[in-house]
């Protein structure tokens, strides 16, 4: 596995031109605020109004160290810092004349080149923006640390292009690890490959094919032998919105109840995608499928989503999540809590999946999906810990986008009326009222008290609905 | 029979551009390196700052040993090529040893072109293409206190600076009517000129040696203008030439170079070549052979390791693009592409800008909106854009005016937007 690295991001729109961040650079490294020593520079841009940054990209293959005739300059693998040695360093230039981007220029004053080398990897420059403008990129901490887990899947797969199920399945198999039993009910996870064809399974863990309507039971019974036998395995069920909502319902509710101890997680691509795209419990109000069709009756879906998450709560379940894979972090950190507590009981994760095929969108399109369906409120992310009995938002957000923003994205939604949209709004932003009063400190969430409140919702939407 | 998967020769940039590209791909395959010499791999380019002291001769290296074990190179030092069977996969070293090929790449590199002048043979002369020929020209340095230098490309203006500040009395004979001819036009090279006079360098341009005598360790040199010089010595900066001579009873073709398609490889399967000792096009015309430079044999070398290990990022080399950057007492100065045009004409647009008093010199040349040649000295303009800006083929368009005003901010913010 490659290294991922820190990198400087910069928001030409958001800049002003103020050069703080040269100021900032030139003192960092020559104790001078003469802008003659910065190691980068701004450029206005008349079209925008805005300024370009000129800077070194710390580039993966640096032409600059490639042609230096000394080896004077060189790519620091640890930090991805392409470095330059002043002692090494002929003064020859030839690194200003490959660069692209003039990353590294000539200073007049010292008579030497000079470049970015990330100020020991906290940048003055971003420091000193008072806008915004320049922004440091730490996302590569989160691949160096999950590079080196192992893929226990196979190469390749027969997803349809821009599939969540391939980030989803390799991600978690990455972090629940090699001790552990999957179980693929029908639907588009088996169909991609993880039970295999012609006798050949694509999952480099034990794996196995349970019936729609069986999944959570089979589980059960196989981690109950382990148990009998002595060994800790980790029971993972991908299931989707039918293996777990509908058909699949009484068992993971039964399993639930007993509190057997597995991870199940509902890839809840709200639908019968894999069978030709039909409605589903979870099918959201307004969407198009193949049996809530679209024309001069029927607008798409009549009916209300099943909010399967807030049912687990009801179950007493050890942990309880919602997850996008548009905030992978929040997920990581879900399934290291899913893993602690399944030796408990059952952790159930419910992962929003948004289905290019089914749903209409580009494949291009599915992060974007992912994350707008999280910043309108559709998909709020939070987990719920029986041991803490309340509910707590992972990623709040503060300022919800209206839902059109991320309804407009998606094919299923294209026929909505005005007054469609205001009640998939109303419902979301009730939604998000009865999860908030689950969240007080010390406040006691009873059985009793999630079903009074659900009855509220679902009085609340169908009257919407009606 | 020693058998590798990649077997490259030569250990200078080209060689070791390819071996990148490869190894980002195929962290396995053998590969074995060859330097005729003794040393690790160095850069021809570093000479002339042995020359002259700047950098001492046991620093040069580009890599070490530990990077070579890293990157699991078996590394063979004066492993000289004698001959080339592309039929066996093999070739043959001086030794008489017989290494065995799936892959092969030649970075020979070039040699030094020697002019056909009587008496020169002979003669006590010295060239700079090898460490060894660096060492040595730094400690004949030291008692000499004279120098010929024969040649006024970038070797022999190396040489003839590094030796003017040992303190020697310098002549520099050239026999073309201007010094650094291709990179700079006339009115350019005069300013460059000036300045070398004005550090007692000798200059004689438009001159041609009839003749060398030589005693001892001094040599004569005879002009056709008449004119005699003496030093005690000589060294011939007069242009390099691919080194080939140990393919002349090989199948593999070649010319001036070894011949070469798009993506390096030579006429026999499996075998590549690239950096001086190819025969590349020139960008702007590809029926003309360009001179090998640092950057291209980068460039070179990568496309080949890229093609040899069969890596989809594979894209042909456009072509050699002249150019250089060049540092002479304290002035700095360099030049990208085709700048012998020196007025305006239909096809062509230049802007000039020429500075003497302030040492300033400033001339890009546009065809059809797109920059295809800058030459300047002293000034502030960022040599890797502009080489991109000719390289890509920017069309400027709208921006052409701007351009022509803020040639340095609107390079950058062009390049800029590009990255985003």
């Amino acid at each position: 596995m490659g290294k991922g690295y820190h990198t400087i991001v910069s928001h030409p729109e958001k800049c002003d031109g103020c050069k703080k961040c040269l100021e900032a650079c030139a003192e960092f490294h020559t104790n001078s605020q003469n802008t003659a020593h910065s190691r980068i520079q701004l450029v206005a841009d008349q079209e925008t109004g805005g300024f370009e940054l000129v800077y070194c990209h710390q580039c993966g293959e640096p032409r600059c160290a490639m042609n230096c005739p000394a080896g004077a300059l060189s790519k620091d693998e640890e930090t991805g810092v392409v470095r330059w040695d002043e002692n090494k360093c002929v003064g020859c230039q030839i690194c200003t004349l490959t660069c692209p981007y003039a990353g590294i220029t000539y200073n007049a004053i010292s008579d030497q080149v000079m470049k970015c080398d990330f100020c020991d990897g906290d940048p003055a420059c971003v420091k000193a923006c008072p806008r915004g403008a320049l922004e440091l990129k730490i996302g590569a901490d989160i691949f160096n640390s999950w590079g080196d887990l192992e893929d226990l899947f196979v190469p390749g797969m027969s997803a349809c292009l821009g599939c969540n199920s391939e980030l989803l399945i390799r991600h978690t198999l990455r972090r629940i690890g090699p001790n552990t039993v999957v179980a693929t009910p029908p639907g588009c996870i088996a169909g991609v490959g993880s039970v295999g064809f012609n006798g050949r399974t694509c999952t480099k863990v034990p794996v196995f094919h349970p019936l729609l309507t069986n999944t959570a039971s089979m589980l059960a019974g196989a981690r109950r032998y382990y148990n009998r036998i002595g060994r800790d395995v980790t029971m993972l069920a991908f299931a989707g919105d039918g293996g777990a909502a509908d058909v699949g319902f009484q068992s993971l509710s039964g399993a639930a109840e007993r509190g057997e101890q597995m991870i199940f997680i509902c890839l809840d691509n709200e639908g019968y995608m894999n069978t030709g795209v039909q409605r589903s419990s979870t099918t959201p109000y307004g969407a198009w499928t193949s049996t809530t069709p679209v024309g001069t009756v029927l607008r798409g879906k009549t009916r209300d989503a099943k909010p399967l998450p807030l049912l687990m709560v009801m179950h007493h379940c050890e942990y309880v999540a919602t997850a996008s894979l548009a905030f992978m972090e929040d997920y990581y950190a879900k399934l290291d809590k899913a893993v602690k507590y399944a030796k408990k009981g059952m952790a159930y994760i419910h992962v929003f999946s948004p289905c290019p095929t089914g749903w209409r969108f580009s494949p291009s399109g599915l992060i974007e999906v992912s994350r707008k369906a999280v910043q309108t409120n559709m998909v709020p992310l939070w987990e719920f810990i029986n041991e803490e009995g309340r509910i707590r938002f992972t990623h709040p957000v503060e300022d919800p986008l209206p839902v059109n923003d991320y309804l407009s994205l998606v094919g299923k939604y294209r026929h909505l009326s005005e007054e469609q949209i205001a009640h998939i709004q109303e419902t979301v932003n009730n939604q998000i009222k009865i999860l908030k009063s689950f969240t007080g400190e010390g406040t006691e969430v009873t059985a009793a008290k999630v079903a009074a409140k659900l009855s509220e919702v679902k009085q609340g939407n169908s009257r919407a609905g009606a | 029979m020693d058998h590798s998967k990649y077997l490259i020769v030569g250990s200078s940039h080209a060689g070791l551009s390819a071996i990148e590209a490869i190894r980002i791909q195929d962290m396995e395959g053998s590969i074995t390196l060859l330097n005729q010499e003794e040393y690790l791999p160095y850069s021809p380019t570093i000479l002339p700052y042995v020359v002259s002291g700047k950098v001492e001769a046991g620093k040069v290296f580009l890599i070490n040993e530990d990077d070579l074990h890293r990157n699991r190179i078996d590394f063979r030092r004066g492993a000289k090529v004698v001959h080339v069977e592309p039929s066996s996969h093999t070739l043959t070293l001086q030794s008489g040893e017989t290494l065995e090929f799936e892959k092969l790449l030649l970075a020979t590199g070039a040699e030094p072109s020697l002019p056909p002048i009587p008496g020169l043979q002979s003669a006590p002369y010295r060239v700079l293409r090898t460490l060894n020929h660096a060492k040595q020209l730094h400690q004949a340095a030291r008692t000499a206190k004279s120098a010929i230098v024969l040649g006024a490309g970038l070797i022999g203006m190396h040489a003839a600076e590094n030796l003017a500040k040992a303190g020697l009395r310098v002549m520099l004979v050239e026999v073309l009517p201007h010094v650094l001819p291709g990179y700079f036009d006339s009115q350019a090279a005069q300013l460059i000129e000036k300045i070398f006079s004005e550090q007692g360098v000798n200059i004689l341009t438009g001159s041609t040696v009839t003749g060398i005598a030589s005693s001892n360790d001094a040599c004569a040199l005879s002009l056709e203008s008449g004119l005699d010089l003496s030093a005690d010595l000589l060294v011939i900066a007069t242009g390099v030439k691919p080194r080939i001579s140990y393919l002349s009873d090989s199948t593999i073709e070649v010319n001036q170079g070894i011949l070469v398609n798009g993506t390096m490889r030579t006429s026999a399967k499996d075998i590549w070549a690239a950096g001086d000792v190819a025969q590349v096009g020139s960008f702007f015309d590809p029926s003309k052979f360009v001179q090998g430079t640092l950057p291209a044999a980068v460039e070179q070398g990568r496309t080949a390791g890229l093609d040899m290990v069969g890596d989809p990022a594979l894209k042909p080399y456009p072509g050699g693009i002249p150019m250089n950057i060049y540092k002479f007492f304290g002035h700095r100065s360099f030049s990208i592409g085709a700048i012998e045009d020196t007025e305006s004409s239909e096809h062509t647009e230049v802007d000039l800008m020429s500075l003497p008093a302030s040492q300033q010199y400033q001339k890009l040349v546009y065809r059809e909106n797109r920059l295809v040649g800058i030459s300047c000295i002293n000034s502030v303009l960022d040599p890797g854009i502009m080489y991109q800006l000719i390289k890509r083929q920017v069309d400027l368009g709208d921006i052409k005016k701007g351009f022509s005003t803020a040639p340095r901010e609107t390079g950058r913010l062009l390049m800029s937007r590009i990255w985003c």
